[in-house]
């Protein structure tokens, strides 16, 4: 990239600067459709035109110059602002191509640019549009992260039954990621609540492939290592059938058909007697 | 061979007496902890890089252990790396089998390092020594 | 010299690990725990890792023989305190530490200890003595 075009191209873009940047305005406001006020959006094309003049004074007419962390700096932020607030990637990234299109139009019928500039011009105003979408894309990759991890937490209590007697009833599919959530907050649990017996109800899980019964397993192993036992209720057939084919050995580990004969389990380990009593009178 | 690029200075430790072996495991951390790893993994990657320096002190009669932050072009992850001029290892099948010890005891030095770390390479050359590289990255 | 404090508790000795073990101090620790068995004659052990973060072959192996040296000397150990992540770590590690007793924290270690010599005299602990060593 050429200095002298770098240098060409800033000094037309210092003459014209209020047109362009009053066109520029127009066209992304238009394809925002009001979402960010008039007076936000001419800022940030104001701080961008600026940032972008000084890139091209620097001589660089290259994204990753020197001279153009600035420029490159606020378009990330710009991106990722955006990607929070919920615009797509093209109302995005238009924020940026447009400026192409209004040191076109700035010029009307005579060439503002000569043709090798415009596409010097253009070139560098791509690599920028994509630098804006990789920032977008980082950073709405970064918030569904956040949000599934929030998910598998929401959906993965940890019930304290009675004393020294936790449950954790999984509902919905299990995944190797969300079981080493529940492995690591069952864990947790035994340790906060002192508790030597934890239930693992999986009552409401349909299927588990290898991984998840590995980490089922596991997740039992290691209770056992820190001083807790625990037992599983709820495995469904399918699931007791894939187990087994599976060739995975469930050895010594407990087993229960539901919660309820679970806790009776636990409870009589525990040395906890139940007894009923006989209703004073019916009702 | 492991793909990493480099993300982050080298930082070496000498293996010669036994509380290398801890401030092995104390860079290691470091590293862990600016990698920002989970608990689970950094916990896993500290135990291995004690295994690991261990091995190079009771195995490979001293060395020195390398600790950097790696890339893969998506993910971070940590690198370590352990090398020495002992005897090396002549019967690797053997050496990754668990319970395996010249040394006596549970040896499970290789075995369990590969298991709690990503990607373990392994040189090694009879009266020359052995170099242990391995990589943990981040979820 | 750094040892690590072995201290009697009923009957029972509370061993708080809270560094990082090198071997000279493990092996130290080991000679100092057989030799208090005998000449307290306590007949149980706990072994507080809860500072711990890594549990690696070298401390799981002590842990053993700490184990079978106190069984050899009538007494019962029990680790209590382990971490979460290192039991993740230890099962993914395949390190079994067959032999050891284990409980979540320093009461119900003591409770496990209690249960497993029914046919010695009820010693009434104060609350004081178990709050005073957590």
């Amino acid at each position: 990239m050429e200095l002298n075009a770098a240098k060409r191209i800033s000094v037309i873009l210092a003459e014209r600067q209020d047109e362009i940047v009053a066109q520029w305005n127009d066209i992304v406001r238009q394809n925002l459709r009001g979402r960010l006020t008039k007076g936000e959006l001419a800022q940030q094309i104001t701080e961008l035109y600026g940032a972008l003049r000084a890139a091209l004074d620097g001589g660089g007419l290259t994204a990753d110059a020197p001279a153009a962390a600035e420029l490159a700096g606020l378009l990330t932020d710009l991106s990722a602002n955006r990607a929070r607030q919920g615009f797509t990637v093209s109302e995005t990234a238009i924020s940026v191509f447009a400026v192409k299109n209004a040191v076109y139009t700035v010029g009307g019928g005579e060439d503002l640019l000569s043709k090798a500039d415009f596409a010097e011009f253009s070139l560098f105003v791509d690599q920028l549009g994509l630098q804006t979408v990789e920032a977008y894309m980082a950073t709405r990759d970064g918030l569904i992260a956040e949000q599934t991890q929030q998910l598998m937490e929401l959906s993965t209590p940890v019930v304290k039954l009675w004393d020294g007697v936790v449950a954790v009833p999984l509902i919905g599919t299990l995944d190797s990621a969300r079981s080493q959530i529940v492995m690591e907050r069952l864990l947790e649990a035994l340790v906060e609540t002192g508790s030597p017996y934890a239930i693992l109800d999986i009552t409401g899980v349909p299927a588990v492939d290898t991984q998840v019964a590995q980490h089922i397993l596991k997740t039992v192993v290691a209770a056992q290592l820190m001083g807790a036992q625990c037992v599983i209720s709820g495995i469904r057939p399918q699931i007791a059938q894939t187990i087994v084919s599976l060739g995975i050995e469930f050895g010594d580990i407990v087993t229960k058909a539901n919660l309820a004969d679970a806790l009776q389990y636990v409870l009589r380990a525990g040395g906890v007697e139940m007894v009923r009593r006989t209703p004073k009178s019916a009702i | 061979m492991i793909q990493a690029e480099p993300s982050g200075p080298v930082r070496r430790q000498d293996i010669v007496g036994d509380d290398d072996v801890v401030r092995v495991r104390q860079l290691v951390r470091t590293v862990a902890v600016e990698t920002k790893l989970t608990l689970v993994d950094q916990t896993k990657l500290v135990t291995a890089a004690s295994e690991l320096a261990r091995n190079t002190l009771v195995h490979g009669g001293g060395g020195y252990a390398e600790v950097q932050q790696v890339t893969n072009g998506r993910r971070l992850g940590i690198r370590i790396m352990f090398a020495d001029t002992g005897p090396g290892i002549p019967d690797l099948d053997r050496a990754f089998t668990d319970g395996y010890s010249t040394g006596g005891g549970l040896g499970l030095g290789l075995s369990g390092a590969r298991r709690l770390m990503d990607e373990l390479d392994l040189s090694t050359e009879v009266g020359k020594g052995t170099v242990v590289t391995a990589v943990k990255w981040e979820r | 010299m750094d040892r690590v404090p072995v201290l009697p508790l009923g009957d029972v000795l509370l061993v708080s690990i809270q560094v990082d073990l090198e071997d000279q101090l493990a092996l130290r620790l080991q000679e100092d725990l057989a030799e208090k068995i005998v000449a307290t004659g306590v007949h149980g052990v706990i072994i507080d890792i809860t500072a711990l973060d890594i549990v690696d072959s070298f401390v799981g192996r002590m842990l053993a023989t700490i184990a079978s040296v106190s069984r050899v000397l009538d007494a019962e150990t029990v680790v209590v305190g382990m971490r979460p992540a290192v039991a993740i770590t230890l099962v993914e590690l395949g390190l079994p530490l067959r032999g050891i007793r284990t409980a979540l924290n320093v009461e119900l270690g003591l409770r496990m200890l209690r249960e497993a010599r029914p046919e010695a005299p009820v010693e009434e602990l104060e609350p004081d003595d178990t709050t005073a060593a957590a």
